[in-house]
């Protein structure tokens, strides 16, 4: 077993201030990544009772935005709750939400309980 | 057929034919009537060329009129607030008047208070004023339909999400919800709760006594790929299984669609604003767009009839050309 003698202590402390300093990078760099991309327009039609793609790849702080092109009102609910969920969207009405934490994202149409969609968030 | 008046016996310029295809022309509307426990439907056509006699005073008759979508105005029909005043006018338009009228949902487009007022204000001119409700996922869309229970269930005891009963002539009424808290990949759904209380709602009941469930969405599986069923129906059913005469009524696919299976009958109604397509035949339910001069033969009404000591309630239903 390992114990922390003074010396050791040090080289921890070291060990996470560079740590730290890695993780500030990192996420220095997604930040920066986000700022280009959230422009990037990752759309989601809702067309003939369904959601076009089905299945939508994003990265983290991306924007997505559903449009209504049915005649029927749809929505946006998250199966787990995940995220805030939409109002009845009428003919081409949008809906946008930002992509947050990292995962997997289930969601369907409350009227239309049959059509249902996926999100994928990656880091 | 010729569109002449061939017997004018009441000498007022209308002869049976030309008020029969009248009907047909209103809306959608089904005539249901009751007789000795059944229900038995027609189309207005039907009754026209059977010479069937139309509801006289003694008998129990009601209309159900569903899916009236107020406030849409896209292409399949731009002007519903019409389409639904025509069906009105047919109503009013019937030699003896229905005893009350069943609204099977989607009163409005949107669930919008604006929606739901225009309607009411339209309704007013109906000579019937009695009218049962239930929900349809058009009226619950951002409340859970608060509005639309605050609005439509003064007049009944209404339990849960709005569900109920009453008694009409020795027929038994019960009113379902099966458009709220629907789960993802899933139909129509009534709940435990709504079960429950349907189980023990007929447990006192004679096995005899007719019994009406009228819901928005078909309890019976239509076309589950477009989501046109109820997944906890078969459990609904079972509790009314040992009743004599069970008649289904339903709106939400607009378009007539009848079933018998045992002692219970399945029926559909039509809407009074926009047709759908039949089952399959189109990539979607969506709304079907039709050459402006054959829409009212796609919209109607359905009619119910109850005659004491017959075995089946007359359902008739007649479309608005």
């Amino acid at each position: 077993m390992t114990t922390l003698t003074p010396r050791n202590k040090r080289i921890a402390l070291l060990c996470a201030i560079s740590f730290l300093n890695l993780s500030i990078v990192t996420l220095g760099s997604e930040m920066k990544e986000t700022d280009i991309t959230s422009t990037k327009q990752n759309k989601i039609e809702i067309k003939d009772f369904a959601f076009d793609p089905q299945t939508l790849t994003v990265k983290s702080g991306e924007k997505i935005t559903w449009i209504n092109r049915d005649e029927e009102p749809h929505t946006v609910v998250s199966v787990e709750k995940q995220f805030k969920k939409s109002t009845a969207l009428d003919t081409d009405q949008e809906f946008t939400i930002t992509a947050d934490a990292p995962g997997t994202y289930t969601y369907f149409c409350s009227v239309h309980p049959k059509m249902t969609g996926t999100i994928v968030v990656e880091k | 057929m010729s569109d002449y008046i061939s017997h004018d016996h009441e000498h007022d310029g209308i002869d049976r034919r030309g008020f029969l295809q009248c009907m047909a022309w209103a809306g959608t509307g089904l005539l249901w009537t009751v007789s000795g426990g059944v229900l038995v439907s027609k189309t207005l056509a039907q009754i026209a060329k059977a010479g069937d006699s139309l509801p006289t005073a003694t008998d129990l008759s009601f209309l159900q009129i569903s899916d009236s979508h107020i406030g849409f105005s896209k292409e399949a029909n731009k002007d519903v607030t019409e389409t639904f005043k025509i069906a009105l006018d047919r109503i009013n338009a019937m030699p003896t008047p229905p005893s009350f009228l069943i609204h099977t949902g989607d009163i409005t487009q949107l669930s919008k208070p604006e929606e739901f007022d225009t309607f009411d204000q339209v309704l007013k001119s109906c000579r019937t004023k009695d009218v049962f409700y239930v929900p349809g996922e058009h009226d619950v869309l951002n409340d859970g339909g608060k509005l639309y229970r605050d609005r439509y269930l003064k007049s009944v005891e209404a339990k849960g999400s709005g569900w109920y009963s009453f008694n009409k002539n020795g027929v038994h009424f019960i009113g379902l919800v099966n458009v709220l808290d629907l789960q993802a990949g899933g139909l129509g759904q009534l709940g435990d709760e709504q079960l429950e209380w349907l189980e023990a709602e007929v447990k006192g009941l004679g096995s005899s006594t007719p019994i009406v469930v009228f819901a928005h969405i078909p309890l019976w599986a239509v076309y589950p790929q477009w989501g046109w069923g109820t997944s906890d129906s078969e459990r609904a059913l079972g509790y009314l299984k040992r009743f004599g005469s069970v008649t289904v009524l339903n709106g939400h696919i607009h378009q007539v669609l009848q079933k018998v299976e045992g002692n219970v009958t399945f029926h559909t109604a039509m809407s009074t604003a926009f047709p759908q397509p039949v089952p399959g035949t189109a990539p979607s339910p969506g709304p079907m767009k039709v050459p402006a001069e054959k829409l009212r033969s796609m919209l109607g009404l359905t009619s119910v009839q109850y005659k004491q000591g017959k075995t089946a309630l007359a359902v008739v239903d007649s479309n608005l050309s």
